[in-house]
């Protein structure tokens, strides 16, 4: 394998080029091969010591990084932020100081703030790898909705993406419009104006409020989840009318291509973003997304670990 | 007696409409207009020779946060600045909202201090925006203007009459002016790298609706209301339109406003973290021009030290604001002379001096014959480089370390005294 990779740290889409991006996917496709074998297991981080530092809950993401650790043959730590000294008064800096002293080789960062993953990188000689960084970026998930878009489609490049509901919020949603549009795909937000403001087109992006009329002619579209459970009050009505606007119903989904992809992060609220039987059909790739990341994960760790010799 | 001359300086006292080379007579601390017979000599050929400048936006920390920021150590970054008075905001703890923590910071600083540290009281009780605070109390011990700078009073009616009650004592009134509603949880300027970078937007509006707001009530209460820290466009149309009719309304502007634009949060450094939030470009410009027509007239620093560790932290988690004391003058300087020639040096100097003492109603930021003997000596050609492990202030949360300028302060005299003088 060549080494166009130099980075110890992945902190975020934006700041890599497309050659990068492709590079990683292109190492996926290798660890991808690994999971369906009897032993799923290979040796390249042995004797290196990854943390997974979640400072904010999630299970799916740590649950991947862990599996991903684990295949590769790191030793693996779980540190949750009520495990923490975080809830004692440590400030992140400390916490990572401490990691470190114990000789961590990666600490894989998943904070509620924005930037918290280029702050600690500073700060730290242990890899970084950001986990979900507030609404800024979650580069883990960009890479594997585009691994799915890839391998279902055999190219990124001329593909026109939808990307739908909570987009200012969304740090999913972040990372695919960088990674997207660098590799040469078409992007169209779509949601309530609240939530997709105009001010997401100084990306390069389109933006509109009308699903019916972009369904037609999109590649792909990726459903984001509605935080309807907290903090969202002013800026939607309800559950309801959200549906009504931009649920993707039964009926709404016939305008779609038929070989368009159904995406979601997750987790789903059925009935909600996505009709339930959609989410289980055949258009629907969620559960590749899940697998695929697996195999992004285990890419991106031996990468920033510098076990490809670079 | 005790007499210096400070000899062939460009002498600018925009109180008293004057701008020449001239000599300064500084007798027994005050300005005289007899020469002396013995005396100190100062060579200022070449320097401006200006009323000792007036910071009205600092933050000292004492009482409660001394590990920020001491009176001790704050008057010595203001003389170091070039700064003669500083005027210091209630936000301490306890908050300087009583007659006894006033007494005590007053006492302070006659202690330690070489330069001249004015104090604020709160507006309203423990900043909580609920209830006034001892006003007429407060103006009994002594300070020249009621403000709770780092909160906004939300309550329109309780701002109305805290207005109207100052006015009894010509207190003027100085506003933090944020809208709690429209900014929210906002971090940074809302705008592009808010959305590039996901996090929570401070919108222009949320400064401009307080702006609104203010000019109402200085209006109809016919009283001086001044606006801290202007940092938006639109904030500047409404003071233009308002002081063109004559309204009791002002703004000022701190170095950093028209320093740096949003897009230096892109690291998500915290010493880019401040309130009002850094913002684009077309709000620069439109600071410069509201400086250059005079809707904009007092310049400050709002210089509000954190501890190392305090900043040391994600960029939401970190306290707003950033140290200027040393470095405002090097930057107006820089930017608004040198750079922007948004104003000449003359116009610069009333800007530091002779507006913020109208507008609090001092005695100080002139050359007056009898006024105390406060100069400042600008070299306005010096350049030099920012260097904040040099800094006399406790704290160093500053974005210009390193930064190379043009023109500052190289002597600081008080009451006839030099308190400060360049090493270079």
């Amino acid at each position: 394998m060549n080494t166009d990779w130099s980075r110890k740290d992945l902190l975020g889409l934006r700041e890599l080029s497309a050659e990068e991006i492709n590079f990683v996917l292109e190492t996926a496709d290798a660890f991808k091969q690994v999971g369906t074998r009897e032993v799923k297991k290979v040796p390249a981080l042995q004797g290196k010591t990854l943390i997974n530092l979640f400072i904010e809950p999630s299970t799916r993401t740590r649950t991947s990084f862990e599996l991903a650790a684990k295949r590769l043959s790191a030793d693996i730590v779980n540190i949750t932020a009520s495990a923490s000294s975080l809830t004692k008064g440590e400030t992140l800096k400390d916490t990572a100081k401490v990691l470190e002293a114990n000789h961590a080789d990666i600490i894989v960062l998943r904070h509620g703030s924005a930037g918290a993953p280029q702050f600690l990188s500073t700060h730290v000689r242990a890899s970084v790898i950001n986990a979900g960084d507030g609404a800024h970026e979650h580069p883990t998930q960009g890479l594997l909705d585009l691994y799915t878009i890839r391998e279902k489609k055999s190219r990124i490049a001329g593909l026109h993406v939808a990307i739908v509901g909570d987009i200012l919020f969304s740090r999913v949603a972040r990372s695919n419009i960088f990674a997207l549009l660098k590799l040469g795909a078409r992007v169209t937000l779509v949601g309530p104006s609240t939530l997709v403001p105009r001010a997401f087109e100084q990306l390069g992006v389109a933006v509109t409020h009308d699903l019916e009329k972009v369904l037609p002619e999109v590649d792909v579209v990726n459903l984001l989840r509605i935080q309807h459970e907290r903090q969202r009050k002013e800026y939607f009505p309800g559950l309801g009318e959200y549906i009504r606007l931009f649920g993707l119903t039964k009926e709404r989904a016939r305008l779609l291509k038929p070989d368009c992809l159904i995406m979601h992060p997750g987790p789903i609220n059925r009935g909600v973003e996505i009709d339930s039987e959609l989410a289980d059909g055949a258009q629907s790739v969620i559960l590749d997304q899940v697998t695929n990341g697996l195999a992004v994960r285990m890419a991106v760790l031996y990468l920033c670990s510098g076990a490809n010799g670079s | 007696m005790t007499a210096t001359i400070i000899r062939n300086g460009r002498i600018i006292d925009p109180a008293n409409d004057r701008d020449e080379i001239a000599d300064l007579y500084l007798v027994d601390g005050k300005f005289s207009e007899q020469r002396p017979n013995e005396f100190e000599e100062i060579d200022a050929t070449g320097l401006i020779v200006s009323p000792g400048l007036i910071d009205l936006h600092v933050h000292f920390r004492e009482p409660g946060f001394s590990h920020k920021e001491t009176i001790a150590s704050g008057a010595r970054a203001a003389a170091a600045g070039g700064f003669t008075t500083v005027v210091c905001m209630p936000n301490t703890s306890p908050v300087a909202d009583s007659p006894s923590t006033i007494g005590w910071i007053r006492d302070r600083a006659e202690e330690v201090a070489d330069i001249n540290v004015l104090t604020t009281g709160a507006i309203s009780k423990n900043l909580a925006g609920e209830e006034l605070s001892p006003i007429g109390s407060l103006a009994q011990a002594g300070v020249v203007a009621l403000t709770d700078d780092g909160r906004c009073i939300q309550n329109n009616e309780l701002m109305r009459r805290a207005v109207e009650y100052a006015r009894m004592f010509d207190l003027p009134i100085l506003d933090h002016c944020q809208d709690y509603n429209l900014v929210g949880n906002g971090l940074v300027h809302e705008g592009y790298w808010s959305t590039l970078l996901g996090l929570p937007g401070w919108p222009g509006a949320g400064e401009e609706a307080i702006v609104a707001r203010n000019i109402l009530l200085a209006e109809s209460c016919d009283h001086r209301l001044h606006c801290q820290h202007i940092s938006s466009a639109g904030s500047v149309r409404l003071l233009r339109e308002a002081r063109v009719r004559g309204v009791k309304i002002s703004g000022e502007v701190c170095p950093h406003h028209i320093a740096l634009t949003d897009a230096a949060i892109e690291n998500f450094d915290t010493n880019y973290k401040m309130n009002p939030p850094l913002r684009a470009q077309r709000d620069i410009d439109a600071l410069l021009d509201g400086i250059a027509d005079g809707t904009l007239d007092v310049l400050a620093s709002d210089h509000a030290p954190h501890a190392k560790f305090e900043k040391e932290v994600e960029f939401d988690a970190a306290p707003f604001g950033i140290i200027g004391l040393e470095t405002e003058l090097g930057l107006f300087l820089d930017l608004l002379v040198h750079k922007h020639k948004t104003i000449d040096i003359a116009r610069l100097v009333a800007l530091f001096t002779m507006n913020p003492a109208r507008l609090l109603g001092l005695k100080s930021g002139t050359l007056s014959l009898g006024a105390a003997a406060d100069v400042t000596l600008i070299n306005p050609a010096l350049e030099w480089t920012v260097d904040a492990a040099k800094f006399e202030s406790a704290s160093c949360n500053t974005p210009f370390d390193g930064w190379k300028l043009k023109g500052r302060a190289v002597r600081t005299i008080v009451a006839g005294k030099t308190v400060w003088e360049n090493a270079l």
